[in-house]
């Protein structure tokens, strides 16, 4: 009996050690990005390096503002997309739909977010880029298309997570909204929305999480110029598609700075994913 | 006792509103209708495009011969291979942390500061996007190990990438075992391991691999990860060292050097079908476990 | 019940766990070895590696293939990363075999022998439908300045901007043009950059108002090469140098090369392998150059002597 209860004390604390694996590697992440960015930040400068437009690393300069600009520009452009097709999905289904066509449609969704984001690349590239340059003008790899296939890669993640919130709304509300006469637009619109609004709020923050993460498919229509985009028709360069383009060739300060960008890049995702675990927690 | 009418509301007509409820009802049914259609026009043209362009290539030759002349010619099938061993390394290091993380958070603990941290942890991790995770498989797999572009660097750092997806997954399916089945063992006198491993588990098994398959998915959709750790060679690797690229990456490279369009479109539908095999998988052993369930 | 049995009867319960600290040791274990391997190109792995410049990948991986075809038992491997990375890492012996597409610098060449293996012009293209047959050496120096802007400052009928397309930072391409073309004029910042030759030429292939740099040995029918300062960017114009749009491809090695290195860096050189790179449009090194070494190549045109046996 000793024995046992001694071996058993043994297992958990070996357990222990396993959960903290993924804590474990989510620090080295943290550590390595920190480590290996960090000196050049020292050199050219904090504020420098976020607020300067001129990026060119082999002569010494590392401002990465226009990218910046660029990605906040890219995922708006993609929740202005994403969010109103997508929860307007999410509210068909969760409202409107019978449950057999729940039944397939959001399996099927779910099934269309495995698409890998090369193929949504690759389909711009080749489908969405001509259309943009043949029909309103520029090099077609522009800001717009990186916004149009963002919106489109989020689609899968807001409908499936709006879908949970608005199911999520109890019935009673519904019930209580429509017993005083309500019609259903109406009962969703003020009571259901509202009340699934955090679930929601929690869907927009983690596509806005993928949108700004997002590499391949960006890499292939952005265009990648470093200038600030003066208009959607302009080619932008994102931070991620930044790092993506340079990592292979770089080396000492160079490759120094595009892992303070991806250092800038994880600290946005952090602070968007600390808000959406906040929102889940709250409800 | 003058000036009630102060006190009483006179009837108000009601107020004035372009449309009555009903017709507002109906255009909301018919926006959101439409607003539906389109997306999933879209997100079916996708896969529609890629199988008519991508369907004609496949061939069992293209299926089983190995990459040659830089992707102009042969097949896919060291692509393959590549994407098959990088999985394996992914899986085998991923699930047995993975589990064992989910077994740690629902058996041993109650919610306490200790089990907000690793929930935290794996939250953020999966989080991360996949740039950041190939660099830092880059730094540490591929320059500071030492295992340079190689199959092993690539399946380490998708390892890190779907421990998240097998804790949740793990978790969840863990936690639906009935409670009555573990309080039998422990009136039996069956110490905490064994119950774990012996009943637990086995009943939790078919949400675990619901899991263990969707990182599959996820393993081999994954492009950014991959590039940067394993590497491009087309070779088909014969040991954990060698690179090798998986078939995403070898999709990529085709479409953006504009190799060959056929074959990149061959890939892609073998990609894509693979991948949505996968996921359809998963869902099937998730729902017939809930059929069983219920 | 013996502790041992006990034991025992645990342990396939728990192999889950016991299958993670077995291969987390192997890992270490073989961390170790590599460690104490030194250099991984003294460890003989049984694997060639060679390593470096993107535009000399795609030879490097026809000559391999070749290669691995008509000596069974060769395995080579072959990586990009440019070619400042395939530099570094041939010094530091991470790869047996460097490429690089332009001169080394002077602190480049301690240790390193390099072997050219061919001459690459790099051309000037637009797309097949381009009226556009011939620009100056100046007027391409101004559109990948970000000076000429529209096709219509350059005489053509159409009103449209230029979709100049370059490389990005670190590419070995790119510093050969800006060495040879932009000398001291920055490329513009609007300038779209695609991540290698391929994605270059795809994007020139599918934009008629495109303009970029490939390697000439990557120039197909889909796109047209322009003529630069009154010459074409042909062999014979590359191979004379009066293209002079010209740089090296280099193989290079830590130390003379010996075993199978030099067994396959003595095929790239020799008949068969120069004939490969001949038919993929490339010039082939072994070729005597009319006027010598000018100032054709980045750098200063440098190259060593060829070692063949």
């Amino acid at each position: 009996m000793e024995a046992s209860m001694e071996r058993q004390w043994w297992i958990e604390r070996a357990l222990m050690l396993v959960a903290l694996s993924a804590v474990g590697s989510l620090a080295l992440i943290t550590l390595f990005i920190f480590s290996e960015g960090l000196p050049v930040l020292a050199k050219a400068g904090l504020s420098n390096f976020l607020l300067s437009s001129h990026w060119a690393p082999t002569k010494g300069h590392f401002g990465i503002f226009a990218m910046i600009v660029s990605s906040v520009l890219a995922t708006l452009g993609a929740l202005a997309i994403g969010v109103p097709l997508g929860l307007a999905c999410a509210v068909v289904l969760a409202e409107f739909a019978t449950p057999t066509m729940r039944l397939i449609l959001k399996p099927a969704v779910e099934l269309l977010a495995g698409i890998p984001s090369v193929v949504y690349g690759f389909l711009g590239v080749v489908l969405l880029v001509p259309l943009i340059r043949d029909w309103l003008g520029g090099p077609g790899l522009s800001l717009l298309a990186v916004a149009l296939i963002l919106g489109v890669m989020i689609l899968p993640t807001i409908i499936s997570i709006s879908i949970d919130a608005l199911r999520a709304v109890p019935r009673t509300y519904r019930e209580a909204s429509l017993a005083v006469g309500a019609t259903q637009w109406q009962t969703i619109w003020r009571v259901v929305l509202p009340a699934a609004r955090s679930g929601v709020v929690t869907a927009i923050i983690l596509a806005m999480g993928r949108a700004i993460g997002e590499t391949m498919a960006v890499i292939m229509v952005a265009g990648n110029a470093l200038r600030l985009p003066h208009s959607p028709l302009d080619s932008v360069r994102t931070l991620t598609s930044n790092i993506a383009l340079e990592l292979g060739y770089a080396s000492g300060d160079h490759r120094a700075a595009l892992f303070a960008t991806g250092l800038v890049l994880f600290a946005v995702i952090l602070v968007l994913n600390a808000a959406a675990s906040l929102l889940r927690r709250q409800r | 006792m003058s000036a009630p009418s102060a006190i009483v509301a006179r009837p108000q007509p009601p107020p004035r509103r372009l449309l009555g409820p009903a017709d507002a009802q109906r255009l909301a049914k018919a926006v959101l209708w439409g607003l539906t259609s389109l997306a999933l026009a879209i997100l079916v043209f996708i896969i529609g495009y890629i199988a008519w362009k991508g369907l004609p290539q496949i061939t069992a030759a293209f299926l089983s011969e190995p990459v040659r002349d830089m992707g102009r010619a042969g097949g896919i099938f060291s692509t393959v291979v590549s994407t098959a061993l990088v999985t394996a390394i992914a899986l085998a290091i991923a699930t047995p942390l993975g589990v064992g993380t989910a077994i740690y958070l629902t058996e041993y603990t109650r919610e306490g500061w200790l089990v907000s941290v690793v929930r935290f942890g794996a939250e953020c991790l999966a989080g991360v996007p996949s740039i950041i995770l190939g660099l830092f498989g880059f730094v540490l797999f591929v320059l500071k190990l030492g295992f340079g572009w190689s199959v092993l660097s690539g399946g380490l750092t998708l390892a890190v990438m779907v421990m998240p997806t097998i804790i949740r997954t793990s978790e969840e399916a863990i936690k639906t075992v009935p409670h009555e089945l573990r309080e039998v063992c422990y009136s039996l006198g069956v110490p905490k391991w064994p119950t774990i491993t012996r009943v637990v588990l086995p009943a939790a098994l078919p949400g675990i691999v619901t899991g263990i398959v969707l990182s599959v998915g996820r393993s081999v959709g994954e492009t950014a990860v991959v590039l940067f750790t394993a590497g491009a060679a087309v070779g088909t690797p014969h040991s954990p060292f060698d690179s090798g690229r998986t078939l995403a990456v070898h999709f990529y490279i085709l479409a953006r050097e504009g190799i060959s369009m056929p074959n990149a479109y061959g890939t892609a539908f073998v990609l894509v079908a693979a991948i949505l095999l996968i996921n359809t998988a998963a869902y099937a052993i998730m729902y017939g476990v809930m059929r069983k369930n219920a | 019940m013996s502790e041992a049995r006990k034991l025992w009867r645990w342990l396939p319960a728990g192999k889950g766990l016991a299958g993670a600290a077995v291969f987390v040791l192997l890992a270490g274990l073989a961390c170790f070895l590599l460690a104490g391997c030194g250099s991984r190109a003294t460890c003989d792995t049984g694997l060639l590696t060679v390593a470096g410049s993107t535009s000399v990948q795609p030879f490097a991986e026809k000559l391999a293939e070749i290669y691995m075809g008509s000596h069974p038992g060769e395995a080579i491997n072959v990586q990009g990363g440019g070619s400042s990375a395939g530099i570094m890492a041939v010094s530091s012996g991470a790869c047996q075999i460097g490429m690089s597409s332009r001169g080394l610098k002077a602190d480049e060449k301690e240790g390193v022998r390099y072997f050219p293996i061919a001459w690459d012009g790099i051309a000037v293209v637009v797309h097949r439908d381009s009226p556009l047959r011939a620009l100056s050496l100046e007027q391409v120096q101004a559109i990948f300045a970000g000076r000429v802007t529209n096709w219509r400052q350059l005489g053509l009928p159409f009103d449209h901007g230029i979709d100049a397309i370059s490389r990005e930072e670190g590419s070995g391409t790119r510093n050969a043009f800006e060495e040879l073309v932009m000398k001291k004029l920055a490329i513009s910042d609007g300038c779209l950059v695609q991540d290698s030759n391929g994605a270059v030429r795809e994007l020139v292939a599918t934009d008629p108002y495109a303009i970029g740099y490939i390697s000439v040995g990557l120039v197909d029918a889909r796109v047209h090469a322009l003529v630069i300062d009154g010459v074409a960017p042909n062999t014979a114009n590359i191979k004379s140098h009066r293209y002079r749009l010209t740089r090296p491809f280099l193989f290079l090695t830590h130390g003379e090369p010996r075993g199978r290195v030099k067994g396959f860096i003595g095929f790239v050189m020799g008949r068969a392998g120069q004939a490969v790179l001949e038919s993929e449009g490339l010039v082939g090194a072994g070729a005597p150059t009319a006027g010598g070494p000018s100032g054709g190549g980045p750098n200063g045109g440098e190259h060593g002597t060829p070692v063949v046996d």
